[in-house]
């Protein structure tokens, strides 16, 4: 049986910076299992640009930003394992892989990094009535038919949530020369960065409607046209609202949900707030030696933040193989209160905090001149005041290590509201 | 006048007020670094993007390519017009100039993928 | 000119197909779509019905209690997923136990095995999911459940090499009586048969009209479904029934032979032999039923909806035989619930009157066995490293959420009567079935069937309903 030091699922932009990391950390025996023909992840389908502008101070695309780290992953000769898929992880970190070249072979690793990404929540999931035709496709599949097949699924679009894949999309297929009639979102704020609003929607003259959602689907072979009604508060459609969009693509950009189907096999705990695993600030996984990063972990906004934390997850995945002792102490559980959707980490080891430490979440609703607020009972560690917070960033607060010494029981992370 | 502007330069997308006196922005403020400026005034005289398309290879793959650098946001269509009639023979570099000065912008168009069958 | 000219097929259609295919017949399947399994089989519940619920002494009784009897030997023979998991019908008020008595009675009468009626603990026993509003169940330890599609086109492709000829993709636009049989006009040009076997589903009023004058009227009846993920395919191991009543037989909540949990269906009788959309109603009647039977139903798990329409006939009975005023012409109408478990009996019962009409003489090599489509997943490491080592597409997993290789994907398009759509390949192999719903599988699937045909990637299409282009003449 082939053992590895290292085993990192996946060869996304979280596995290539999580398995640089170890390396240079200095752990030689480092596998990199990736499913595709090349590394690189999701990153090679997008083709556009504002990805690397906090990791190289510059602005790339997608196959630039993977490209760099993949000729990174080459200089250091770390090996990689093209078109091989992880069938199944065990709680002993063997691992079990499927590629044509070795066919069926389980592996043993000493420490694992988990970094498969996530997935799009397909239209079952949204429950949008109507006929199933043709023509009906999540974001990131038309999104790869188009940069990577060079096939263009239709003419006339719709777009079902304002995700950034989505609103990407909607100028990718504007410059391909179709019709994009409108950018409809349930929520009253988009779920994606401001600059794709200008650029991918504002440019082209695409409507973004808030607060609507898709409430019929025509069409029994082929995409005829959709309805498109008001929500009320509650979400639910405003009869009488419905307007007819006749086209002949949907696509929807309505979330994307952390591929932890591996990780639950292996019996990672799961988060139902972030449907990743539940980490520690080394971002371990309740299965000692189990890390886990990027968008397996938490759904990202930027790619650069997936890099860095993989980086950590690298890191700590060499501590763990070159010995580190086990975590003294009762973990601290973090908590989001108000305001605050999920956090990841999920619990401290506080005792064992060096440097400072990385909590990452994402905010409910859209606030305006509030602050984020980290506290250990009435003791505050941390207060940041912000302009905005909006659900489509994913936001940042760096505890230092000093403001956890003597913590225990449970630190809560809050948004204070301003004036609203 | 004044001109409300959402910047782009990055993900962080700043609110920009702008003050604009024939066609030229004055005074830019609610940018929290210097791209937010440069942005608005840009945006107000002459606006600019980056273009990212495929071009289809000779072989039929699609190959991602960017403008090298801004463009005028009235030449896009224009750009992406070019790029469609180019099909580069593969293998494609990652850097290799697909469309030299891209509609005329002075701007070349470059594989943003190594791209070899 | 055929002996035989099968109009329709689904499941009665092509277990029709390959119970003639036992005889010196030239058989010929035709079917509007361009694949087989495009109408009431591909949407329904999936369950074979014990039988307890059909008035004794009907035609429905007998061949569903037939149709059951067939499946786990038939599953074997055509290597399609059956499992008997055994169902229960529940009652939710003391006051309707006399209903469940009854039915285990007529289930007796019927010649259904083991059906009793336990107490709503005794369920709950069974079945911890079950609310606590369970008075009473009836248990019924034969029902069954089996993969709808598999099930299909196994027998189509049973028939198939068994010499039944399929043309797909041709719509019967008319039907004339002649002296020696019947002139099929298609939009695919003129066929001839001295016999001719109407098993259109909901269509099967407007053929029977065609030659006949006797009064058939077909309703199709709306049914509403929700699928939900494998993670919540546990939730229940029997078929769970609610009491039924006039409008048939409730929402159900079953696990599926492929370990998916099942909700539905609504019944709502409507006019459009087309409308297989879903509605926000009856996705939400799904949800607020099914949460009657089992708590803790995970809704947020669900993975797509879905529509069959139930072919309804004005007689409460499956209709089938021959026409008086039309001589030789067979219909097989009125096949709702249970026909999918009937569909075999029903094979076998239209044989006998086809038989009757022709006199064929049997074929000696008639092949009664039929291997599907490799399931890499079912296999021992050491059965995958021998498929990967032949071919090393066997290794080449396309279909992350269900393990579906792109050998097996190969094996759906270029079989006998293959799948030249992306709906196609998803009913035999599962690819694009999982959690994504074929959000990451599609465009490799598109390419590996464009290449089959020919065709651009651009030009693959996911269904094959009437009208495409995409045609798999046999």
């Amino acid at each position: 049986m082939r053992e590895f030091d290292l085993a990192v699922i996946g060869g996304g932009p979280a596995g290539m910076a999580a398995a640089i990391s170890a390396r240079e950390a200095g752990i030689e025996n480092i596998v990199i299992f990736e499913r595709d023909t090349r590394l690189g992840g999701i990153l090679n389908q997008c083709i556009h640009n504002g990805f690397g502008l906090h990791t190289f101070k510059e602005e790339l695309t997608g196959p630039e930003y993977a490209e760099r780290y993949a000729v990174r992953v080459e200089e250091l000769g770390i090996p990689y394992e093209l078109g091989t898929m992880v069938l199944d992880i065990s709680k002993d970190k063997t691992v079990t892989i499927i590629s044509p070249s070795r066919g069926v072979e389980t592996v043993k690793a000493k420490a694992i990094v988990l970094a498969m990404g996530c997935r799009e929540r397909p239209r079952g999931a949204l429950g949008i009535p109507g006929f199933r035709p043709q023509g009906v496709y999540t974001a990131g599949t038309a999104q790869k038919l188009v940069n990577c097949e060079g096939v263009i699924p239709g003419k006339e679009v719709v777009i079902l949530g304002s995700g950034d894949i989505g609103l990407i999309m909607a100028r990718r297929m504007t410059l391909e020369g179709a019709k994009v009639r409108a950018v409809v979102e349930l929520m009253p704020y988009s779920s994606g960065l401001k600059r794709n609003i200008v650029q991918c929607l504002d440019d082209y003259g695409i409507p973004l409607m808030l607060s609507h959602t898709v409430v019929d689907i025509k069409g029994k072979e082929k995409l005829e046209g959709v309805y498109v009604a008001a929500v009320d508060e509650k979400n639910n459609p405003v009869p009488g609202t419905e307007e007819y969009f006749p086209c002949d693509t949907l696509l929807l950009s309505c979330g994307l949900i952390p591929e932890n189907e591996l990780s639950r096999s292996a019996g990672v705990a799961l988060s139902p707030l972030t449907n990743g695993p539940y980490v520690d600030e080394s971002l371990e996984t309740d299965i000692e030696g189990v890390f886990a990063c990027g968008n397996v972990l938490h759904v990202h906004d930027l790619v650069d933040f997936v890099s860095e934390e993989a980086v950590r997850a690298g890191r700590n995945a060499a501590e763990y193989i070159k010995g580190k002792p086990a975590n003294p102490g009762e973990p601290v559980e973090v908590i989001p209160c108000n305001g605050v959707r999920y956090t990841v980490p999920s619990r401290l080891y506080t005792q064992s905090v060096t440097e400072g430490v990385h909590i990452r979440f994402r905010v409910t609703g859209v606030y305006k001149g509030a602050s984020i607020v980290v506290k250990c009972g009435d003791d505050e560690l941390f207060r940041r005041k912000g302009r905005i917070f909006v659900p489509s960033e994913m936001l940042d607060v760096v505890i230092k290590p000093e403001k956890l010494t003597g913590v225990t029981g449970r630190i809560t992370v809050e948004i204070e509201e301003g004036a609203k | 006048m004044i001109r409300e502007l959402t910047c782009i330069g990055c993900p962080m997308g700043c609110e920009l007020t702008v003050e604009v006196e024939n066609g030229e922005a004055v005074s830019v403020s609610g940018n929290t670094c210097k791209i937010g400026e440069n942005y608005a005034r840009s945006e107000i005289s002459a606006p600019t993007r980056v273009v990212t398309t495929t071009a289809i290879s000779e072989q039929g793959r699609p190959v991602p390519v960017k403008t090298a650098g801004n463009v005028p946001k009235s030449k896009i269509f224009e750009v992406v017009e070019q790029i469609k009639n180019t099909h580069p023979k593969l293998p494609v570099a990652l850097g290799d100039i697909i469309v030299p000065d891209a509609a005329g912008t002075g701007i070349d168009v470059k594989a943003t993928m190594t791209v070899k069958e | 000119m055929y002996d035989v000219l099968i109009i329709g097929a689904g499941a009665s259609g092509c277990a029709i197909a390959r119970e003639l295919s036992r005889y010196e017949l030239s058989v010929c399947v035709v079917d509007r779509e361009s694949d087989v399994c495009e109408g009431t089989s591909k949407a329904n519940s999936a369950i074979v019905h014990a039988g307890f619920d059909c008035v004794p002494g009907t035609l429905k009784a007998k061949l569903n209690v037939r149709g059951s009897e067939m499946m786990p030997e038939l599953s074997k023979q055509l290597d399609f997923a059956f499992l008997n998991n055994g169902a229960l019908v529940l009652c939710f008020d003391e006051a309707q136990i006399g209903g469940l008595e009854e039915l285990a009675e007529r289930g007796r009468k019927n010649g259904v095995k083991g059906v009793k009626v336990i107490s709503g603990d005794e369920a709950r026993a069974m079945e911890p999911a079950l609310t606590d509003e369970v008075a009473a169940a009836l248990y019924a330890p034969t029902s069954g459940i089996v993969c709808p599609f598999e099930l299909t086109i196994a027998l189509a492709e049973n028939a198939f090499e068994n010499g039944a000829e399929f043309r797909l993709g041709c719509n019967v636009t008319d039907i004339r009586k002649t002296d020696s049989g019947f002139t099929v006009l298609t939009d695919k040009g003129e066929l001839e048969a001295k016999a001719v076997v109407n098993a259109a589903g909901v269509y099967a009023d407007k053929l029977h009209a065609m030659v006949s004058t006797q009064p058939l009227k077909i309703t199709p009846r709306r049914g509403e479904y929700m699928l939900l993920d494998k993670d919540a395919g546990g939730l229940v191991e029997h078929t769970i029934f609610q009491q039924p009543t006039k409008m048939g037989k409730g929402i159900l909540v079953s696990p599926t032979v492929h370990g998916n949990l099942l909700l539905g269906p609504t019944a709502e009788d409507i006019d459009d032999k087309e409308n297989t959309a879903t509605t926000r109603g009856g996705l939400s009647e799904v949800r607020a039923k099914a949460g009657l039977s089992v708590k803790g139903i995970p809704f947020g798990k669900a993975i797509t909806g879905f529509t069959g329409l139930r072919a309804v006939g004005d007689t409460h009975d499956f209709i089938i035989g021959e026409c008086p005023d039309a001589k030789g012409f067979v219909d097989v109408a009125g096949i709702e619930s249970p026909g999918l478990t009937s569909a075999p009996a029903i094979g076998e019962y239209v044989r006998d009157i086809v038989v009757g009409i022709l006199s064929p003489a049997e074929k000696s090599s008639f092949k009664s066995e039929r291997k599907g489509i490799t399931h890499m997943a079912a296999l021992s490491v050491e059965e995958k490293n021998e498929m990967i080592k032949k071919d090393p597409a066997y290794g080449t997993i396309v279909c992350r959420c269900e393990g579906i290789t792109e050998g097996e994907i190969r094996e759906a398009i270029y079989r006998p009567l293959g799948a030249t759509t992306l709906d196609g390949v998803k009913r035999r192999t599962r690819a694009g079935m999982g959690r994504c719903q074929a959000g990451f599988c599609s465009p490799k699937t598109m390419a590996l069937i464009a290449e089959k045909l020919g065709i651009g990637i651009g030009e693959v299409k996911k269904n094959g309903v009437y009208g495409s282009e995409v045609s798999v003449d046999a």
